[in-house]
């Protein structure tokens, strides 16, 4: 079940909130929706669960319209919000038997599922307790167990992890993975390191635009353009030999002497061109013995910074 | 349907959960007793066997009882944010409104059948003119529904229950006291109009058993209305600018 939105648009007041912005998610795919505080992911997920009209611009799933059958589309979207609001005063069972029976679940099935969401998100010990009583982590995995019980083919999460501890972090992040193999999955989060170890594909969204789309790979690619190589040549006395030698390889764009150690060096290759090969010719040539050949890999967090800082 | 079926079920728990059902029904049985059996101008004061001191009461008291059920409805969904995940289920903004609607009717419904022995009782003293007490009874759920929505409405532009209730009372004095006292000082067409609008007289002819479609209208136009209202103020938040 694939979602498209197109050129979505939602203003509040004179300020833009989302301005513009069009994308696909298609069916097992799981998309990380990054952004900075206020960048518009939340509004995004809003309208896409149709509970905001846009401004301007549609979203469609599975060729719905948000605007002509909201109730269709309610219906195949599970969605945890921010925040994760709950009827406190309710017990964790009686909840989920009242949503499943909103969204339509048949009532003979409905006890299954229930018991089903309470096993996948281990909520057994606490299911007879009231909202209200539970802790912060096992609300949230309340809320992620009203999300998936019509076992909808859509999950929206909005900062799924928030709140748990680095145990169950992992344990929901695997959940994600496991149903985002034959479910489409948006989840929006702060936690750069999540988006990498969960998502296929990564939204940078930074006010109201999209500033990035691709795979964390296409990402890093893009940000970095050319190949950064860590050496490290033993036996060598004579560093400037050295440096010179590397500068004169054809290409070699860069080469820096790393700072506080005698014998590693920087080197960066011309756009599009690899030195691998060269570097390790060199040195058999010269015969150093080369001690560390490590690509150095630009971090999502400074792609991500570089985006969304002006 | 079902949805707000579902959703009124949820909404009478709820009530029935918190205290809120118990105490109001305790204070609404406990004032229309006292003032029906114990005190003023009571049956026994009249010495008829009618209903008609029980139905004065409850007039007043339904005025008071029902803001203090609406204003939670949509006030505290909008505060805790918890409308954001009703309104994202597989349900449209009117299953929510009439299922909230429905689960306080309900609750009221409840605690009129609780008055019941009151009927029995004056039945076993002597003759009753029993359209009449049906009619009064019909003439109250037909107030309380009037009340009901505009409490909604009053509960779904705040998140403020105390806001809610009070903003459900000033609009509800209007048509219980203030157009009827406007209307005896004003003549011609505004005067009728106001004098239509006004409450007590459409209530007063229901409970001494005259049930005309006139009446019946003006009930139901304000519930209509309120409800109306309501789910506009709901759906605000799609308005498109």
């Amino acid at each position: 079940m694939s979602i498209l939105v197109e050129n979505l648009t939602k203003q509040y007041g004179p300020q833009k909130a989302v301005d513009d912005i069009s994308f696909q998610v298609n069916t097992g795919e799981i998309l990380g929706f990054l952004g900075p505080n206020g960048a518009g992911k939340t509004t995004t997920m809003k309208i896409v669960t149709c509970f905001m009209a846009p401004s301007g611009g549609d979203v469609r799933v599975n060729n719905f319209s948000i605007h002509d059958h909201p109730e269709e589309i309610k219906k195949k979207i599970g969605y945890l919000p921010e925040n994760n609001p709950l009827y406190y005063d309710m017990p964790v069972l009686e909840y989920l038997d009242f949503v499943g029976e909103l969204q339509g679940i048949d009532k003979s099935k409905i006890q299954n599922k229930i018991e089903e969401m309470v096993h996948v998100c281990g909520l057994n010990a606490e299911k007879h307790k009231k909202i209200g009583e539970l802790s912060k982590g096992y609300r949230q995995r309340v809320g992620l167990a009203q999300a998936m019980i019509h076992d909808p083919e859509i999950l929206i999460l909005d900062e799924p992890t928030t709140g748990l501890d680095p145990n169950q972090i992992i344990e929901i992040r695997k959940l994600i993975r496991h149903l985002g193999k034959e479910k489409t999955v948006i989840l929006s989060t702060h936690i750069l390191p999540e988006v990498e170890a969960t998502c296929d594909r990564i939204l940078i969204i930074n006010k109201g635009k999209i500033v990035a789309d691709g795979t964390p790979e296409t990402l890093r690619k893009q940000a970095q353009g050319n190949e950064v190589l860590r050496i490290q040549i033993a036996d060598s006395n004579n560093r400037d030999k050295v440096i010179s030698a590397l500068q004169s390889l054809e290409t070699v764009n860069m080469v820096d002497p790393v700072i506080n150690s005698n014998d590693a060096f920087i080197v960066q290759s011309k756009v599009g061109k690899s030195s691998r090969r060269a570097l390790f010719n060199l040195c058999v040539q010269q015969k150093w013995v080369l001690t560390e050949m490590t690509p150095i890999e630009t971090k999502l967090e400074d792609i991500f910074r570089e985006l969304t800082t002006d | 349907m079902k949805k707000i079926w579902i959703i009124a079920v949820r909404e009478l728990k709820s009530f029935f959960d918190s205290l809120t059902a118990y105490i109001l029904i305790v204070v609404f049985l406990g004032l229309s007793g006292f003032f029906t059996w114990l005190f003023g101008s009571d049956i026994f004061f009249i010495g008829q066997a009618t209903l008609q001191p029980f139905f004065s009461v409850a007039y007043w008291t339904l005025f008071f009882f029902t803001p203090a059920l609406t204003m939670r409805m949509l006030a505290e969904e909008n505060k805790s944010g918890t409308i954001e995940l009703l309104l994202t289920k597989a349900v449209t903004d009117w299953e929510v409104i009439l299922g909230k609607f429905l689960a306080c009717l309900m609750l009221i419904g409840i605690a009129l059948l609780l008055t019941l022995p009151y009927y029995i009782s004056v039945w076993a003293l002597g003759p009753v003119d029993h359209g009449a007490v049906w009619c009064g009874y019909l003439g109250l759920i037909l107030m309380s529904s009037a009340y009901i929505s505009i409490g909604l409405f009053a509960s779904s532009v705040t998140n403020n229950q105390i806001v809610a209730f009070l903003l459900s009372l000033f609009i509800g004095v209007f048509f219980l006291i203030i157009f009827n006292e406007l209307s005896s000082g004003f003549t011609g067409l505004f005067g009728e109009i106001l004098d239509y609008l006004s409450l007590s007289s459409h209530f007063e002819s229901i409970s001494r058993g005259v049930v005309d479609s006139k009446d019946v209208i003006f009930f139901l136009s304000i519930s209509i209305f309120g409800l109306i209202l309501a789910e506009s103020s709901l759906s605000k938040r799609n308005i498109v600018e």
